[in-house]
């Protein structure tokens, strides 16, 4: 176990800023720094409060990391650091820091894929991932089913949302129902105390003829906020839990009937759950409970590491270590529409563009369904 | 002593090491979209050129900006994990100090860059080393007055000759000029201790109207001059639910 790699990575590519530290897939440190609080009253994250977050944040959560694994950074093998996709000023502050502390300790660098990065945290949960794995990732910015049959280099995008992110719906309709930002685990908790039949909102992109694997929010949404005001301007009671657990429901059959089905479509037993939306106690349930029946394997990390954290980009970038990927080059740049096929950006063009290459003829849905980012 | 000054506040992405004598090498390049990208192998080279290693620096400098936010914070980020990751001190100084020092200057003058949404920062200088005013951001036609008679230096002057018609060189920022003003300043100000600060930044000069320990020519935390609070706006693709 001393023998495997020792990698720090840092994460600031929407409103955390996240370092964390593992050894092979053993978790050592976890260090947030979160700036979500200065972003609620704008009912979102707004990018350059971020940043400055970002900024003030970077070193001491560095400082924090190192000194809860009790590790010296001179002993580290590796830093990683998520390239994209995110917010470009974010990812920036993140970027710039990791290669500094990169060349400063002689170390090498390894900008790595935020969404493989949120696949490759499960290592730390539940041990190496199985090849290939499927893995359903939803969060404020991102829903994605992406088959991952080498999470160092081989990520395909199978579908995405073409409107709104999962997580992004859960915020709109708990601002419709005032609860606040974000609003995913309000409307958790307020969900458990309604009846998730009560009302019947509409399943996107469920039909015979649309995508199998693409996801939209967006008409569920204002289907909501309709039922919603209708109710208001009616002079009724809004039955705040029937309409948390209906919405929660509509969002959460959607992506786990999706994700069951790419499991069975491309022969795969495993599924993988990640993103902020991951911590949704009905999704988990579901997904069990669907997964079960289907004879699949279910891997859901904790809640925390769900969320984006630098943990999940260390687990990356040991594995990357570990399989002998290249290393990036001291020009690495933040890059805000990364494509999910770029697992990592490796130093040399020619190594990049046949990787590349090689990725998108194995993709037949979106070529930038990474492209969504934050 | 071996000091590395970095800037990235203005589109110049700007690289130099110093000795406490001189200049050892340094390097400026001017891409205003690219700062992320180019810092570091900038630092590479500068190093390489001087045959130097960056463990063996002892004195981090950093132009603090005023200057747009996305590329200030490169330098900044850069210079604070090289500051944690090296254990050496690092000491921020506002931008346009080191433009004001490479004009050499002796009477009153102006500095402005260019702070985009037509707008310039600038500050107004007694002489090259000499800041009078703190450092700020406005529409040029609102200085005339202020900044009528006098030259004017940066790339903030040349964009708005109506305002700064006596515009002087230099244009872009050059931490060459930036780090032959730190070593000054650490040159002008032995600690009593004789050793060097041990936390980031250092505790800034004493105060004092005019000279090296004024409080606009002296050191700064190593923070962003940001002078404008930040843009509050949730992304573009981001849509409001408006119940109808
Ligand atoms: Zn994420």
């Amino acid at each position: 176990m001393a023998d495997e790699p020792l990698v720090l990575g840092i994460e600031t590519s929407c409103d955390e800023t996240g370092v964390g530290i593992v050894r092979g897939t053993t978790l050592l440190a976890d260090a947030v720094a979160s700036s979500v609080d200065e972003h609620a009253r704008f009912g979102g994250v707004v990018p350059e409060v971020a940043s400055r977050a970002h900024l003030e944040a970077m070193v001491p959560t560095i400082e924090r990391a190192l000194a809860t694994a009790g590790v010296s950074a001179r002993d580290l093998d590796g830093i990683a650091v998520t390239a994209g996709p995110g917010l470009a000023g974010a990812l920036l502050v993140g970027v710039s820091a990791a290669k500094a502390y990169a060349y400063a300790l002689g170390k090498p660098l390894y900008g790595v894929n935020h969404l493989a990065s949120h696949i490759c945290v499960d290592q730390l949960e539940h041990g190496p991932l199985p090849e290939p794995t499927m893995a359903l990732l939803v969060s404020g910015g991102h829903s994605s089913l992406l088959l991952a049959p080498d999470i160092t280099a081989d990520v395909r995008p199978l579908g995405a949302t073409i409107d709104d992110a999962a997580g992004e719906a859960f915020d709109k309709i708990a601002r419709v129902l005032h609860l606040g930002f974000p609003g995913g685990p309000v409307i958790d908790r307020l969900a458990r105390e309604g009846d998730p039949a009560a009302i019947a909102f509409p399943r996107g992109l469920t039909g015979p003829r649309d995508a199998a694997y693409d996801f939209s929010f967006s008409g569920l949404k204002t289907s909501v906020a309709r039922w919603i005001e209708a109710k208001r301007s009616a002079g009724e009671d809004v039955p705040v839990r029937d309409v948390a657990a209906s919405f929660q429901e509509a969002v959460v059959d959607v992506l786990t009937r999706k994700a069951v089905r790419a499991c069975k479509d491309e022969g795969v037993d495993h599924l993988m759950i990640g993103g902020g939306v991951a911590a949704n106690s009905r999704l988990r349930a579901m997904a069990e409970e669907r997964c079960a029946r289907a004879g699949i394997i279910l891997r859901v990390p904790r809640p925390g590491l769900c969320t984006d954290n630098g943990a999940m980009v260390a687990a990356l970038g040991a594995e990357m270590v570990a399989r002998g990927r290249s290393a990036s080059a001291w020009d690495l740049s933040a890059d805000s529409s990364l494509p999910v096929t770029d697992t990592h950006v490796p130093a040399h063009e020619a190594v990049h563009a046949a990787a590349h290459a090689a990725a998108h003829a194995h993709s037949h849905v979106h070529a930038h369904a990474a492209g969504e980012g934050h | 002593m071996l000091l590395l000054a970095v800037d990235t506040a203005t589109p110049a992405i700007t690289v130099a090491l110093h000795d406490g004598d001189s200049v050892l090498a340094a390097e400026s390049d001017v891409d205003a979209r690219r700062h992320g990208e180019l810092l570091l192998p900038a630092v590479d080279r500068v190093l390489a050129a001087a045959g130097a290693r960056l463990d063996a620096v002892t004195d981090l400098v950093v132009g603090v900006g005023p200057g747009p936010y996305t590329g200030l914070r490169v330098g900044i980020a850069t210079a604070l994990a090289f500051g944690s990751a090296l254990g050496v001190p690092v000491r921020g100084l506002c931008t346009l100090d080191g433009l004001a020092y490479a004009s050499g200057l002796d009477g009153p003058f102006v500095v402005a860059t260019d702070a985009r949404r037509k707008e310039v920062y600038w500050a107004r200088y007694a002489d090259a080393r000499t800041r009078v005013t703190e450092p700020a951001v406005d529409r040029p036609a609102d200085l005339a007055d202020t900044v009528a008679g006098l030259p004017a230096v940066g790339a903030g002057a040349t964009l708005y000759p109506d305002v700064f018609p006596d515009a002087r060189g230099p244009g872009h920022q050059s931490a060459a000029a930036l780090a032959s003003l730190a070593a000054e300043l650490l040159a002008a100000r032995p600690l009593p201790d004789g050793g060097a600060p041990a936390a980031s930044g250092g505790p800034s000069a004493p105060s004092g109207p005019g000279g090296l320990d004024s409080p606009g020519a002296g050191f700064l935390p190593p923070l962003p001059l940001y002078l404008r609070r930040p843009d509050a706006q949730v992304p573009k693709n981001y849509k409001v639910v408006t119940p109808k």
